[in-house]
């Protein structure tokens, strides 16, 4: 068991887990912020997306207890909530554009479509739709097709 | 904006799950709760000589450990098949005994032998680990062609040969003197390639005993939480239905594989019981691939004739299907009453035979995945009317015309009476959104970048809307297929609908309020949807087979049609007018033609508070209705794929996926394309990733995504989609279903395009890289010949 501390959507938690806790783990069952999802196994449906220190990873690769001090920022941590908060522009896209249909990779979709328009601008690249089909190669979906999640980001980017 | 019925209206739902706020099965946890953990079958045949769990009792954490033998001593009964389908000897289906935990027995990889219920996941899983199991392994088949060989090992000794049952539809005599008449026959052996459903959410079950109360609640991944509960209750007397409560909260796709209710449910409800806990089971991928129902598996041998005008005047089908180690919920109808009665297609065929064999072999059930027989009749069907078109030297769409019914309603000789469609027009869209006319000049402009360019169509029909209970029942289903619904308007005139139906990714809680909205002529967001637990919703059969909107809505404008003639009556009492002289409309209630009105809350109001209603009226404002489809509904398509092959590495490229669709009446467009996108993209997969890999020992090769090739994004094109509405005349709203025909058009749309891009008819799906190269090279070496 270790003691880890971090900051997860700006707030300071605190926890003594077993060393093999995932990130994952300790979001979903220690701090119950369950919209980051399990989909896999094996690291490859991008469900579990969140960022750590500004960068996106797939929290269910990553050992809790290496993040001491950490920075994580998860889908709840987009909006402050409450009735009337506003919601960040990926998210909003996702619903303009139908990007969702079960819901259950578009955490991860959101948390990935983030860090790409971000990592775009700041390198003055255009995110065409080829690009963000590539950048995607680590998300799957199974109900859009790709069709709407590529359209929202798209939109996003021109919002962001 | 309008929120009725054809309008774009953003989904209702989305906001909680894109804050991260939707609620799945997963994301629940009881007080008192503890984990389960599978032994499971490492063999894929093998008898159980004993099960030694002395090493996990003493592990830490562990609760305790739950054999096949405890289980059935406590009566749980045996997992059934719903569907009983006849040989055509007249005898009944062979339906092997399936036991939620093996006692003697393991006939796949993944089977379930005993559970761990430990204090937490990771202690159950370890535990789980050290149970030992005395195996003796047995000789296993794990492809259907070896499962009829005369010295295949017996896998049910209820069924002999491993046959399942022998069955026909048709008039043979008349489809072989329609092939004997031909001038011309095509003839295609053709293998429909096993696939697993593969929604994002793997299956979780969360199954928790009330003592005080004898009583279960279920919490689970359910397409149809009603049937899960009649299942559980009736058949396999986990609990009498009215002590077992079933929710599935949020549900993170289905697509056919939580349709049915597994050993996992069963077990836990059984274990929460044994121990006195709340018991949690949440499958990982690798079980998923293990134990969630896999689809298709089909190897035919199809026969087709023409005479000189090219029309088909006989056509003959031989199917064997692989239905896996046991026989799941729906097994036995995909094969044959999903498949063979859609063999006519779009086309006017008289002289049509299908017979179908299907077997068991040590793999994992086979069941319903999105389309469900009709993607695997379409494959035949469409495979087959592009090589004839190749063999006469005719374009091929022009022989699709040729043959095209053009009145309706018409009754095939496969039992269905299509209800109304156009099918030269859809077909005419999709020729014109793909551009056909300028494809040979694309052809030539890829040629000159040494790239093979090809087109490949797809026509086609299914059947849709499941199903009018009496016809289901007559061919052998055990339940009705008609759906439920009630619609309560509050004092206040809001209004929850509750319905039968499941969402789990749909959108329902747009759509079902969006035709509320259009009725009753008052905001969208007056209106709530509630579904998806048996303790809420009145029975109902849930959502697959693209009949939440044919049936689950119409079993709402049913409830609908009587709540309007309750307010009517009130109105008319009040406003001193004559019933057939009220109107709604605007958020009123009114005398048409004057400024009489109330508004809808006053009605509303007017009912419950009951002061002043008819004579002998009762009070309140709800009503239930059920409806029950007279047919199926006809949903029809025409996709067009043009693709590129790249002749050095096999790679191909979706350059256009066209699809025109019949839906008939849209409620919301940008729900449908969306259902589309994702069906033609499943479709896709079909044909060019996605593979079952067993090996001959009946290991499973394809145990993760590592393995097993999920379409990403970059595999998909954008899609061109447009709509042609025919109205279905036999629901009240029109519709006919939209779920399914992107998964069950789009696979021969791409392989037509391959194969006419390479000039080699002969290849199989998935068209990896690797198979269309060999596809090439084996052209080249005849073209050497």
């Amino acid at each position: 068991m270790t003691t880890v501390n971090m900051t997860v959507n700006g707030k300071a938690v605190s926890g003594n887990i077993p060393d093999n806790t995932l990130l994952s783990e300790f979001l979903r069952e220690n701090l119950r912020l369950t919209g980051t999802h399990i989909g896999c196994d094996t690291s490859q449906c991008g469900a579990c997306v969140v960022h750590i220190n500004g960068m996106p990873v797939k929290s269910c690769s990553t050992l809790a207890v290496s993040l001491d001090g950490a920075e994580v920022l998860t889908i709840e941590g987009l909006t402050k909530g409450g009735k009337d908060a506003e919601l960040h522009p990926m998210q909003v896209a996702f619903n303009d554009n139908h990007g969702l249909q079960c819901g259950f990779c578009t955490p991860g979709m959101i948390m990935t479509g983030i860090d790409m328009v971000k990592r775009y601008k700041a390198e003055g690249k255009d995110l065409t739709s080829d690009a963000i089909r590539a950048e995607l190669e680590g998300n799957i979906c199974r109900c859009t097709g790709y069709h709407n999640i590529v359209k929202s980001i798209e939109d996003a980017a021109t919002k962001m | 904006m309008s929120t009725g019925i054809g309008a774009r209206v953003k989904r209702k739902e989305d906001k909680r799950f894109t804050t991260g706020k939707g609620k799945y099965t997963d994301d629940i946890r009881n007080d008192n709760q503890a984990y389960a953990a599978f032994v499971r079958s490492t063999h894929a045949h093998a008898n159980i000589k004993g099960i030694d769990a002395s090493a996990a009792l003493a592990m830490d954490g562990v609760i305790e450990v739950l054999d096949g033998h405890q289980l059935t001593g406590d009566g749980i009964g045996n997992i059934i098949c719903g569907w009983a389908v006849t040989s055509k000897d007249g005898s009944p289906m062979n339906m092997g005994a399936w036991s939620a935990l093996a006692t003697s027995k393991a006939r796949y990889v993944g089977d379930a032998i005993a559970v761990v219920i430990a204090e937490t996941q990771a202690q159950a899983r370890i535990a789980a680990e050290a149970v030992v199991v005395d195996y003796e392994e047995l000789p296993a088949i794990a492809h259907v062609m070896k499962a009829m060989a005369e010295d295949a090992p017996n896998i049910h000794e209820n069924a002999p040969g491993n046959l399942i049952y022998d069955w026909e539809l048709g008039d043979e005599a008349l489809a072989d003197a329609g092939l004997a008449s031909a001038t011309h026959i095509t003839t295609l052996d053709l293998t429909n390639n096993r696939l697993s459903p593969n929604p994002m959410e793997p299956r979780v079950a969360i199954a928790t005993y009330d003592d005080a109360e004898e009583h279960y609640t279920l919490h689970t991944t359910s397409q149809n939480p009603h049937v899960a509960r009649l299942l559980l209750s009736a058949f396999y007397q986990v609990a009498p239905e009215n002590k077992l409560r079933v929710i599935a909260p949020d549900v993170g796709g289905g697509f056919g594989a939580k349709i049915y209710v597994y050993p996992e449910e069963i077990t836990c409800l059984w274990a929460s019981m044994r121990t006195n806990r709340s018991i949690k089971w949440t499958s990982d991928r690798s079980e998923a691939f293990l134990t969630d129902a896999h689809g298709r598996d089909h190897v035919t041998t199809a026969k087709m004739g023409f005479d000189d005008n090219h029309k088909i005047v006989g056509f003959k089908v031989d199917t064997v299907a692989n239905l896996g180690a046991y026989m799941s919920l729906f097994s036995s109808s995909v094969p044959t009453y999903l498949y063979a009665t859609l063999l006519s297609g779009q086309y006017n065929i008289q002289n049509l035979h299908c017979n179908v064999r299907t077997y068991y072999t040590n793999t994992v059930p086979v069941d319903a995945y999105r389309g469900a027989g009709r993607p695997e009749a379409t494959y035949v069907m469409e495979r087959m009317m592009e090589t004839a078109a190749r063999e006469l030297d005719m374009d091929p769409a022009e022989l699709r015309r040729i043959n095209f019914i053009q009145t309706f309603p018409h009754q095939t000789p496969m039992l269905m009476a299509y209800d109304a469609g156009d099918f030269p027009k859809i077909l005419e869209m999709a020729q014109d959104a793909a551009d056909i006319a300028g494809f040979a000049a694309r052809k030539t402009e890829a040629a000159g970048r040494g790239k093979l360019r090809g087109i490949g169509y797809s026509t086609f029909i299914e059947a849709c809307g499941l199903a009018p209970s009496q016809a289901a029942g007559s061919l052998g289903a055990g339940v009705g297929l008609w759906e439920s619904a009630e619609v309560r308007v509050n004092p206040v005139g809001s209004i929850e609908i509750l319905t039968g139906s499941h969402s789990h990714g749909q959108g329902h809680e747009t759509t079902f309020a969006q035709i509320v909205a259009d009725r009753f002529d008052i905001p969208i967001e007056s209106v709530s949807i509630v579904h998806g637990d048996t303790d809420k919703v009145q029975f109902g059969m849930g959502t697959y087979g693209s009949r939440s909107a044919p049936v689950g809505m119409s079993a709402v404008v049913k409830a609908m049609d009587k709540v309007e003639a309750k307010v009517k009556k009130i109105a008319a009492h009040t406003l001193e007018a004559a019933e057939e002289d009220i109107v709604i409309e605007g958020g009123q209630v009114k005398v048409a033609g004057t400024d009489k009105a109330m508004g809808w809350h006053e009605v509303g109001l007017a009912a419950y508070i009951a002061h002043n209603l008819p004579e002998g009226m009762e009070p309140g404002l709800k009503e239930t209705a059920f409806f029950d489809p007279v047919n199926f509904s006809f949903p029809s398509g025409a996709f067009i794929c043009e693709v590129e092959v790249d002749p050095d590495t096999g790679v191909t490229e979706i350059i256009k996926f066209t699809a025109a669709d019949d839906f008939g009446t849209i409620i919301n467009p940008m729900i449908v394309e969306g259902q589309v996108h994702g069906g033609v993209t499943q479709g896709i997969g079909q044909a060019l990733l996605e593979q079952v890999v067993y090996d001959d020992d009946g290991q499973l090769l394809t145990g993760s995504y590592m393995d097993y090739t999920m379409p990403r994004a970059a595999d998909i094109p954008f899609f061109d989609v447009s709509h042609h509405e025919t109205p279905s005349p036999n629901n009240p709203l029109g519709v006919k279903g939209c779920g399914e025909a992107g998964a069950i058009g789009s696979p021969p749309a791409v392989i037509n395009a391959i194969t006419d891009a390479i000039g080699n008819n002969n290849l199989a799906m998935p068209a990896t890289p690797q198979a269309v190269w060999r596809a090439i090279q084996a052209t080249k070496s005849v073209a050497a010949e």
